[in-house]
Protein backbone atom coordinates (compact mmCIF):
# COMPACT_ATOMS: atom_id res chain seq x y z
CA UNK A 1 0.00 0.00 0.00
CA UNK A 2 1.31 3.64 -0.82
CA UNK A 3 1.98 5.87 2.20
CA UNK A 4 -0.37 8.13 2.56
CA UNK A 5 0.73 11.76 2.42
CA UNK A 6 -1.30 14.37 3.92
CA UNK A 7 -1.79 17.88 2.07
CA UNK A 8 -1.61 20.64 5.20
CA UNK A 9 -2.64 23.89 4.25
CA UNK A 10 -0.50 26.52 6.76
CA UNK A 11 -1.93 29.72 7.07
CA UNK A 12 1.51 31.71 8.08
CA UNK A 13 1.37 35.41 9.18
CA UNK A 14 3.74 37.95 7.47
CA UNK A 15 5.58 39.16 10.40
CA UNK A 16 6.99 36.33 12.18
CA UNK A 17 5.63 32.79 11.33
CA UNK A 18 6.23 33.16 7.48
CA UNK A 19 9.91 34.44 8.37
CA UNK A 20 10.35 31.70 10.59
CA UNK A 21 9.66 29.47 7.52
CA UNK A 22 11.93 31.39 5.84
CA UNK A 23 14.79 31.40 8.35
CA UNK A 24 14.21 27.86 8.25
CA UNK A 25 14.66 27.22 4.46
CA UNK A 26 17.44 29.54 4.37
CA UNK A 27 19.21 27.35 7.06
CA UNK A 28 18.51 24.87 4.28
CA UNK A 29 16.74 23.00 7.19
CA UNK A 30 14.93 19.57 6.34
CA UNK A 31 10.96 20.54 5.93
CA UNK A 32 7.91 17.87 5.14
CA UNK A 33 7.35 18.75 1.66
CA UNK A 34 3.45 18.09 2.76
CA UNK A 35 2.81 22.15 3.70
CA UNK A 36 1.40 24.44 1.45
CA UNK A 37 1.88 27.57 2.81
CA UNK A 38 -0.99 31.03 2.69
CA UNK A 39 0.91 33.89 3.96
CA UNK A 40 -1.39 36.33 5.87
CA UNK A 41 -0.98 39.81 7.20
CA UNK A 42 -1.99 38.72 10.21
CA UNK A 43 -3.32 35.30 12.53
CA UNK A 44 -6.01 37.50 13.27
CA UNK A 45 -7.08 37.78 9.94
CA UNK A 46 -8.16 33.67 10.08
CA UNK A 47 -11.64 33.83 9.65
CA UNK A 48 -13.45 30.23 10.76
CA UNK A 49 -14.75 30.12 7.19
CA UNK A 50 -11.43 29.94 5.49
CA UNK A 51 -10.40 27.14 7.32
CA UNK A 52 -13.63 25.19 6.67
CA UNK A 53 -13.55 25.71 3.07
CA UNK A 54 -9.75 24.53 3.32
CA UNK A 55 -10.62 21.27 4.46
CA UNK A 56 -13.51 21.23 1.97
CA UNK A 57 -11.28 22.10 -0.60
CA UNK A 58 -9.11 18.86 0.04
CA UNK A 59 -6.46 19.74 2.94
CA UNK A 60 -6.43 16.64 5.36
CA UNK A 61 -4.86 19.52 8.03
CA UNK A 62 -4.87 23.49 8.96
CA UNK A 63 -1.98 24.93 10.12
CA UNK A 64 -2.28 28.23 11.66
CA UNK A 65 0.80 29.86 12.55
CA UNK A 66 1.48 33.90 14.24
CA UNK A 67 3.52 35.39 16.55
CA UNK A 68 4.14 34.50 20.03
CA UNK A 69 1.34 36.19 22.53
CA UNK A 70 2.63 39.86 23.38
CA UNK A 71 4.67 40.17 20.07
CA UNK A 72 1.96 40.55 17.56
CA UNK A 73 2.69 43.29 14.77
CA UNK A 74 -0.78 44.58 15.53
CA UNK A 75 -0.59 44.32 19.24
CA UNK A 76 -3.59 41.51 19.63
CA UNK A 77 -4.51 39.45 16.56
CA UNK A 78 -2.93 36.75 17.30
CA UNK A 79 -4.98 36.92 20.86
CA UNK A 80 -8.25 37.25 18.39
CA UNK A 81 -6.27 34.22 16.17
CA UNK A 82 -6.39 32.08 19.82
CA UNK A 83 -9.85 32.72 20.71
CA UNK A 84 -11.37 31.95 17.19
CA UNK A 85 -9.23 28.83 16.96
CA UNK A 86 -10.59 27.87 20.48
CA UNK A 87 -14.07 28.22 19.56
CA UNK A 88 -13.86 26.80 15.96
CA UNK A 89 -12.07 23.87 17.56
CA UNK A 90 -15.28 23.03 20.22
CA UNK A 91 -17.61 23.58 17.03
CA UNK A 92 -15.63 21.20 14.50
CA UNK A 93 -15.89 18.53 17.26
CA UNK A 94 -19.60 18.22 16.45
CA UNK A 95 -19.05 17.53 12.63
CA UNK A 96 -16.80 15.14 13.84
CA UNK A 97 -13.73 16.22 12.65
CA UNK A 98 -10.73 15.28 14.89
CA UNK A 99 -8.66 17.75 16.85
CA UNK A 100 -5.17 16.92 15.25
CA UNK A 101 -6.43 17.98 11.96
CA UNK A 102 -6.57 21.90 13.12
CA UNK A 103 -3.53 22.84 14.96
CA UNK A 104 -2.29 26.54 16.17
CA UNK A 105 1.30 27.29 17.51
CA UNK A 106 3.14 30.47 17.38
CA UNK A 107 6.89 31.05 15.71
CA UNK A 108 8.55 33.57 15.69
CA UNK A 109 11.08 35.12 12.87
CA UNK A 110 14.15 33.22 14.53
CA UNK A 111 12.34 29.98 15.10
CA UNK A 112 13.50 27.95 12.16
CA UNK A 113 14.07 24.95 14.51
CA UNK A 114 10.61 25.27 15.66
CA UNK A 115 8.85 25.80 12.49
CA UNK A 116 10.63 22.77 11.27
CA UNK A 117 9.32 20.49 14.52
CA UNK A 118 5.70 21.89 14.84
CA UNK A 119 5.35 21.37 10.36
CA UNK A 120 6.80 17.58 11.05
CA UNK A 121 4.44 16.86 14.42
CA UNK A 122 1.80 17.99 12.44
CA UNK A 123 2.23 15.64 9.42
CA UNK A 124 3.26 12.78 11.50
CA UNK A 125 -0.40 13.40 14.04
CA UNK A 126 -2.24 14.12 10.55
CA UNK A 127 -0.73 10.65 8.95
CA UNK A 128 -1.91 8.63 11.78
CA UNK A 129 -5.54 10.37 11.42
CA UNK A 130 -5.24 9.08 7.80
CA UNK A 131 -7.30 11.64 4.76
CA UNK A 132 -10.36 13.88 5.80
CA UNK A 133 -13.49 12.88 3.40
CA UNK A 134 -13.93 16.25 2.33
CA UNK A 135 -16.86 14.58 -0.64
CA UNK A 136 -19.57 15.35 2.57
CA UNK A 137 -23.11 14.65 0.77
CA UNK B 1 -59.74 32.95 -15.14
CA UNK B 2 -57.32 35.40 -15.51
CA UNK B 3 -56.22 36.63 -12.14
CA UNK B 4 -52.44 35.54 -11.67
CA UNK B 5 -52.55 31.97 -10.21
CA UNK B 6 -49.85 31.36 -6.97
CA UNK B 7 -48.80 27.89 -5.49
CA UNK B 8 -47.98 26.89 -2.16
CA UNK B 9 -46.50 23.55 -0.79
CA UNK B 10 -45.23 22.36 2.45
CA UNK B 11 -42.42 19.82 2.53
CA UNK B 12 -39.49 18.87 5.61
CA UNK B 13 -41.63 21.55 7.78
CA UNK B 14 -43.42 22.68 11.08
CA UNK B 15 -46.30 23.87 9.78
CA UNK B 16 -45.42 27.32 11.00
CA UNK B 17 -45.18 28.56 7.87
CA UNK B 18 -48.67 27.79 7.03
CA UNK B 19 -49.17 29.53 10.07
CA UNK B 20 -47.51 33.00 9.06
CA UNK B 21 -49.67 32.79 5.83
CA UNK B 22 -52.84 32.30 8.02
CA UNK B 23 -50.98 35.21 10.01
CA UNK B 24 -51.54 37.69 7.56
CA UNK B 25 -54.94 38.05 8.99
CA UNK B 26 -57.25 40.36 7.48
CA UNK B 27 -54.47 40.93 4.83
CA UNK B 28 -54.97 37.33 3.53
CA UNK B 29 -57.86 38.89 1.78
CA UNK B 30 -56.19 41.29 -0.11
CA UNK B 31 -53.94 38.77 -1.54
CA UNK B 32 -56.95 36.07 -2.20
CA UNK B 33 -58.72 38.98 -3.81
CA UNK B 34 -55.67 39.97 -6.13
CA UNK B 35 -54.39 35.84 -6.84
CA UNK B 36 -56.06 32.21 -7.42
CA UNK B 37 -54.60 29.96 -5.13
CA UNK B 38 -54.05 26.75 -7.10
CA UNK B 39 -52.55 24.70 -4.70
CA UNK B 40 -52.23 24.63 -0.71
CA UNK B 41 -52.20 21.04 0.61
CA UNK B 42 -52.28 22.01 4.11
CA UNK B 43 -55.66 24.46 3.62
CA UNK B 44 -57.18 22.80 0.18
CA UNK B 45 -57.80 20.10 -1.95
CA UNK B 46 -55.83 19.96 -4.78
CA UNK B 47 -54.53 17.08 -6.20
CA UNK B 48 -51.02 16.43 -7.38
CA UNK B 49 -52.59 16.06 -11.39
CA UNK B 50 -54.15 19.33 -11.04
CA UNK B 51 -50.99 20.92 -11.17
CA UNK B 52 -49.69 18.36 -13.83
CA UNK B 53 -52.04 19.70 -16.21
CA UNK B 54 -51.34 23.44 -15.77
CA UNK B 55 -49.19 24.68 -18.82
CA UNK B 56 -45.23 25.17 -17.87
CA UNK B 57 -45.46 28.61 -16.69
CA UNK B 58 -48.78 29.19 -15.62
CA UNK B 59 -48.27 29.51 -12.01
CA UNK B 60 -47.12 32.98 -11.30
CA UNK B 61 -45.20 31.90 -8.55
CA UNK B 62 -44.85 29.14 -5.83
CA UNK B 63 -44.20 30.01 -2.00
CA UNK B 64 -42.20 26.33 -0.99
CA UNK B 65 -41.68 26.05 2.51
CA UNK B 66 -39.83 23.41 4.36
CA UNK B 67 -36.38 21.87 3.67
CA UNK B 68 -36.05 18.76 1.26
CA UNK B 69 -36.00 15.18 2.86
CA UNK B 70 -38.44 13.07 0.88
CA UNK B 71 -38.62 11.79 -3.01
CA UNK B 72 -41.99 13.04 -2.77
CA UNK B 73 -40.87 16.99 -1.66
CA UNK B 74 -38.46 16.95 -4.26
CA UNK B 75 -40.57 15.42 -6.77
CA UNK B 76 -43.73 18.23 -6.27
CA UNK B 77 -41.11 20.64 -6.08
CA UNK B 78 -39.65 19.94 -9.10
CA UNK B 79 -42.84 20.02 -11.03
CA UNK B 80 -44.33 23.73 -9.24
CA UNK B 81 -40.25 24.94 -10.52
CA UNK B 82 -41.39 23.74 -14.09
CA UNK B 83 -45.05 25.47 -13.81
CA UNK B 84 -43.85 28.61 -12.33
CA UNK B 85 -42.69 31.46 -13.58
CA UNK B 86 -40.82 32.37 -9.99
CA UNK B 87 -40.21 30.36 -7.04
CA UNK B 88 -39.81 31.41 -3.32
CA UNK B 89 -37.98 29.93 -0.72
CA UNK B 90 -40.84 30.44 2.05
CA UNK B 91 -38.93 29.85 5.82
CA UNK B 92 -35.60 29.07 7.23
CA UNK B 93 -35.79 25.20 6.18
CA UNK B 94 -36.82 26.30 2.49
CA UNK B 95 -33.74 29.08 2.46
CA UNK B 96 -30.98 27.44 4.57
CA UNK B 97 -32.20 24.01 5.68
CA UNK B 98 -33.18 25.14 8.89
CA UNK B 99 -33.85 23.37 12.15
CA UNK B 100 -34.85 20.18 10.12
CA UNK B 101 -31.80 20.21 8.87
CA UNK B 102 -29.60 19.44 12.34
CA UNK B 103 -30.52 16.10 11.57
CA UNK B 104 -28.08 15.93 8.99
CA UNK B 105 -25.27 15.56 12.45
CA UNK B 106 -26.66 12.38 12.19
CA UNK B 107 -26.61 9.69 9.79
CA UNK B 108 -30.24 8.44 8.05
CA UNK B 109 -30.43 5.16 10.08
CA UNK B 110 -29.58 6.52 13.13
CA UNK B 111 -32.63 8.98 12.42
CA UNK B 112 -34.74 6.40 11.79
CA UNK B 113 -33.79 4.06 14.59
CA UNK B 114 -34.42 6.79 17.46
CA UNK B 115 -37.70 7.71 15.95
CA UNK B 116 -38.99 4.51 15.67
CA UNK B 117 -37.32 2.18 17.74
CA UNK B 118 -35.27 4.40 20.30
CA UNK B 119 -37.66 7.04 21.99
CA UNK B 120 -39.51 6.50 25.00
CA UNK B 121 -43.00 7.12 23.34
CA UNK B 122 -42.74 4.26 20.75
CA UNK B 123 -43.25 1.07 21.11
CA UNK B 124 -41.71 -1.16 18.02
CA UNK B 125 -41.18 -4.70 19.69
CA UNK B 126 -40.67 -6.14 16.11
CA UNK B 127 -38.41 -3.15 15.44
CA UNK B 128 -40.03 -2.49 11.98
CA UNK B 129 -38.87 0.93 10.23
CA UNK B 130 -41.09 2.43 6.99
CA UNK B 131 -39.61 0.75 3.85
CA UNK B 132 -40.23 2.14 0.25
CA UNK B 133 -42.17 -0.82 -0.75
CA UNK B 134 -43.88 -3.17 1.63
CA UNK B 135 -46.48 -5.94 0.76
CA UNK B 136 -49.72 -5.86 2.39
CA UNK B 137 -51.76 -9.13 2.01
CA UNK B 138 -50.32 -9.68 -1.75
CA UNK B 139 -50.95 -5.64 -2.14
CA UNK B 140 -47.84 -3.41 -2.89
CA UNK B 141 -47.90 -0.17 -0.84
CA UNK B 142 -45.51 2.58 -1.34
CA UNK B 143 -43.97 5.12 0.72
CA UNK B 144 -41.75 7.74 -0.44
CA UNK B 145 -38.14 7.41 -0.29
CA UNK B 146 -36.33 8.99 2.73
CA UNK B 147 -33.23 10.58 1.27
CA UNK B 148 -29.87 10.49 3.08
CA UNK B 149 -29.76 13.84 3.98
CA UNK B 150 -32.08 17.34 4.22
CA UNK B 151 -31.38 19.70 1.45
CA UNK B 152 -32.17 23.34 1.22
CA UNK B 153 -34.80 23.89 -1.39
CA UNK B 154 -32.31 25.54 -3.40
CA UNK B 155 -29.98 22.37 -3.55
CA UNK B 156 -32.87 20.84 -5.32
CA UNK B 157 -34.24 23.43 -7.59
CA UNK B 158 -33.54 26.37 -8.79
CA UNK B 159 -34.87 29.14 -6.54
CA UNK B 160 -35.60 33.08 -7.36
CA UNK B 161 -36.28 34.46 -3.96
CA UNK B 162 -36.28 33.72 -0.53
CA UNK B 163 -38.63 34.91 2.38
CA UNK B 164 -36.56 34.08 5.49
CA UNK B 165 -37.32 33.51 8.80
CA UNK B 166 -38.41 30.82 11.53
CA UNK B 167 -41.29 31.73 10.28
CA UNK B 168 -41.21 34.65 8.06
CA UNK B 169 -43.06 37.49 9.71
CA UNK B 170 -46.38 38.13 8.06
CA UNK B 171 -45.77 41.44 6.46
CA UNK B 172 -42.60 40.12 4.30
CA UNK B 173 -44.97 37.60 3.00
CA UNK B 174 -47.35 39.70 1.52
CA UNK B 175 -44.60 42.62 0.45
CA UNK B 176 -43.47 39.52 -1.21
CA UNK B 177 -46.22 38.42 -3.60
CA UNK B 178 -47.66 42.50 -3.93
CA UNK B 179 -44.07 43.18 -5.42
CA UNK B 180 -44.34 39.93 -7.98
CA UNK B 181 -47.75 41.00 -8.72
CA UNK B 182 -46.98 44.64 -9.61
CA UNK B 183 -43.56 44.03 -11.24
CA UNK B 184 -41.37 45.43 -8.80
CA UNK B 185 -38.83 43.06 -8.14
CA UNK B 186 -35.35 42.57 -7.18
CA UNK B 187 -32.27 40.76 -8.29
CA UNK B 188 -33.21 37.19 -8.70
CA UNK B 189 -31.44 35.26 -5.92
CA UNK B 190 -32.89 37.92 -3.31
CA UNK B 191 -33.67 37.42 0.45
CA UNK B 192 -36.48 39.71 0.40
CA UNK B 193 -35.53 41.01 4.37
CA UNK B 194 -32.91 43.61 5.36
CA UNK B 195 -29.62 43.92 4.31
CA UNK B 196 -28.40 45.24 8.00
CA UNK B 197 -28.02 43.14 10.71
CA UNK B 198 -30.91 42.66 13.39
CA UNK B 199 -28.68 44.86 15.97
CA UNK B 200 -29.45 47.80 13.73
CA UNK B 201 -33.10 48.43 14.55
CA UNK B 202 -32.78 46.26 17.92
CA UNK B 203 -34.57 48.24 20.33
CA UNK B 204 -32.16 47.46 23.33
CA UNK B 205 -29.17 49.43 20.87
CA UNK B 206 -28.90 52.27 22.81
CA UNK B 207 -28.11 49.47 25.85
CA UNK B 208 -24.85 48.02 23.28
CA UNK B 209 -21.42 49.24 24.32
CA UNK B 210 -19.22 49.97 21.65
CA UNK B 211 -16.89 46.81 22.92
CA UNK B 212 -18.44 43.91 24.26
CA UNK B 213 -16.21 41.68 26.17
CA UNK B 214 -17.66 38.06 27.77
CA UNK B 215 -16.40 36.63 30.74
CA UNK B 216 -19.10 33.74 30.92
CA UNK B 217 -21.25 32.97 28.14
CA UNK B 218 -24.90 32.22 30.27
CA UNK B 219 -28.18 30.28 28.86
CA UNK B 220 -31.15 31.82 29.53
CA UNK B 221 -32.73 30.03 32.62
CA UNK B 222 -28.98 30.74 34.14
CA UNK B 223 -29.56 34.05 34.82
CA UNK B 224 -32.04 36.94 35.66
CA UNK B 225 -31.52 39.68 33.05
CA UNK B 226 -32.58 43.28 32.42
CA UNK B 227 -35.06 43.25 30.01
CA UNK B 228 -34.35 46.60 28.52
CA UNK B 229 -30.53 45.58 28.37
CA UNK B 230 -28.65 44.34 25.41
CA UNK B 231 -28.13 41.07 25.93
CA UNK B 232 -25.21 40.58 25.28
CA UNK B 233 -23.74 43.01 27.31
CA UNK B 234 -25.28 40.53 30.16
CA UNK B 235 -23.62 37.62 28.56
CA UNK B 236 -25.99 36.00 27.04
CA UNK B 237 -25.90 34.61 23.75
CA UNK B 238 -27.42 36.65 21.00
CA UNK B 239 -26.66 36.32 17.17
CA UNK B 240 -28.38 39.77 16.23
CA UNK B 241 -24.56 41.32 15.53
CA UNK B 242 -24.35 38.59 12.47
CA UNK B 243 -28.10 37.74 11.63
CA UNK B 244 -29.97 39.51 8.44
CA UNK B 245 -32.45 41.56 9.78
CA UNK B 246 -36.36 42.43 8.85
CA UNK B 247 -37.63 40.30 11.33
CA UNK B 248 -39.24 42.63 13.40
CA UNK B 249 -37.50 41.98 16.37
CA UNK B 250 -39.71 39.20 17.95
CA UNK B 251 -37.80 37.52 19.53
CA UNK B 252 -36.57 40.66 21.40
CA UNK B 253 -39.89 42.16 21.88
CA UNK B 254 -40.42 38.85 23.43
CA UNK B 255 -37.33 39.53 26.08
CA UNK B 256 -35.70 36.37 23.80
CA UNK B 257 -31.94 36.83 22.03
CA UNK B 258 -31.57 36.21 18.52
CA UNK B 259 -31.10 32.50 17.40
CA UNK B 260 -30.32 33.26 13.91
CA UNK B 261 -33.28 32.26 11.58
CA UNK B 262 -32.80 35.35 9.12
CA UNK B 263 -29.85 33.26 8.08
CA UNK B 264 -26.19 35.30 8.02
CA UNK B 265 -25.07 38.84 5.84
CA UNK B 266 -24.88 39.20 2.17
CA UNK B 267 -21.02 38.67 2.34
CA UNK B 268 -21.26 35.85 4.79
CA UNK B 269 -20.82 32.38 3.21
CA UNK B 270 -21.31 30.06 6.18
CA UNK B 271 -23.52 31.69 9.21
CA UNK B 272 -21.86 28.79 12.01
CA UNK B 273 -18.18 29.72 10.62
CA UNK B 274 -19.30 33.57 11.16
CA UNK B 275 -21.36 33.65 14.49
CA UNK B 276 -18.04 30.94 16.05
CA UNK B 277 -15.65 33.98 14.53
CA UNK B 278 -18.18 36.62 16.53
CA UNK B 279 -19.13 35.11 19.19
CA UNK B 280 -15.16 34.28 19.73
CA UNK B 281 -13.70 37.97 19.22
CA UNK B 282 -16.43 38.73 22.35
CA UNK B 283 -14.26 36.59 25.05
CA UNK B 284 -12.49 38.85 27.49
CA UNK B 285 -9.30 36.75 28.08
CA UNK B 286 -5.73 36.48 26.83
CA UNK B 287 -4.37 32.97 28.80
CA UNK B 288 -5.65 30.03 27.17
CA UNK B 289 -6.77 28.23 29.82
CA UNK B 290 -9.14 31.25 30.53
CA UNK B 291 -9.96 31.34 26.94
CA UNK B 292 -10.59 27.17 26.91
CA UNK B 293 -12.76 27.76 29.93
CA UNK B 294 -14.94 30.82 28.61
CA UNK B 295 -15.27 29.05 24.83
CA UNK B 296 -16.69 25.82 26.66
CA UNK B 297 -19.16 28.01 28.46
CA UNK B 298 -20.86 28.31 24.62
CA UNK B 299 -23.42 25.01 25.16
CA UNK B 300 -23.69 22.78 21.56
CA UNK B 301 -21.65 25.00 19.37
CA UNK B 302 -22.14 23.49 16.17
CA UNK B 303 -25.82 22.79 16.70
CA UNK B 304 -26.46 26.49 18.65
CA UNK B 305 -24.13 27.94 15.27
CA UNK B 306 -25.97 25.98 12.49
CA UNK B 307 -29.16 25.82 14.03
CA UNK B 308 -31.04 27.19 10.63
CA UNK B 309 -27.97 26.68 8.46
CA UNK B 310 -26.49 23.56 8.52
CA UNK B 311 -27.51 21.83 4.86
CA UNK B 312 -26.61 25.13 3.44
CA UNK B 313 -23.19 25.10 5.33
CA UNK B 314 -19.79 24.75 3.77
CA UNK B 315 -19.82 21.54 5.35
CA UNK B 316 -23.38 20.57 5.13
CA UNK B 317 -23.45 17.73 8.16
CA UNK B 318 -21.39 15.69 9.99
CA UNK B 319 -18.07 14.61 8.11
CA UNK B 320 -18.69 10.77 7.03
CA UNK B 321 -15.25 9.03 8.14
CA UNK B 322 -15.48 6.36 5.28
CA UNK B 323 -14.36 7.64 2.26
CA UNK B 324 -16.78 6.94 -0.75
Amino acid sequence: METFEPKIVGFLCNWCSYEGADSAGKAQKACPANLRVVRVMCSGRIDPQFVIQTFMEGADGVLILGCHPGDCHYKEGNYNALKRYTVLKNMLKGFGIEEGRLRLDWVSATEADKFVQVVSDMVEHVKQLGPFNHHNH
Amino acid sequence: MGKPKIALYWCSSCGGCEESVVDLAEDILTVVEAVEIVFWPVAMDFKYEDIAAIPDGGIVASLINGAIRMEEQARIAKLLRQKSKYVIAHGSCAHLGGVVGLANFYKKNAVLDRAYKEVPTIHNAQGILPKEKTDDSGREIELSAFHDTVKALDQVIDVDYYIPGCPPPPNLIKNAIMSLLEGRLPPKGTVLAETKALCHTCPRRESKPDKIMIREFKRVWETEWDPSRCFLDQGIICLGPVTRGGCGERCIQANMPCKGCFGALESVIDQGAKSASFLASIINAEDPEEISQIAASIPDPAGLFYRFSLPSSILKGKIDKEAK
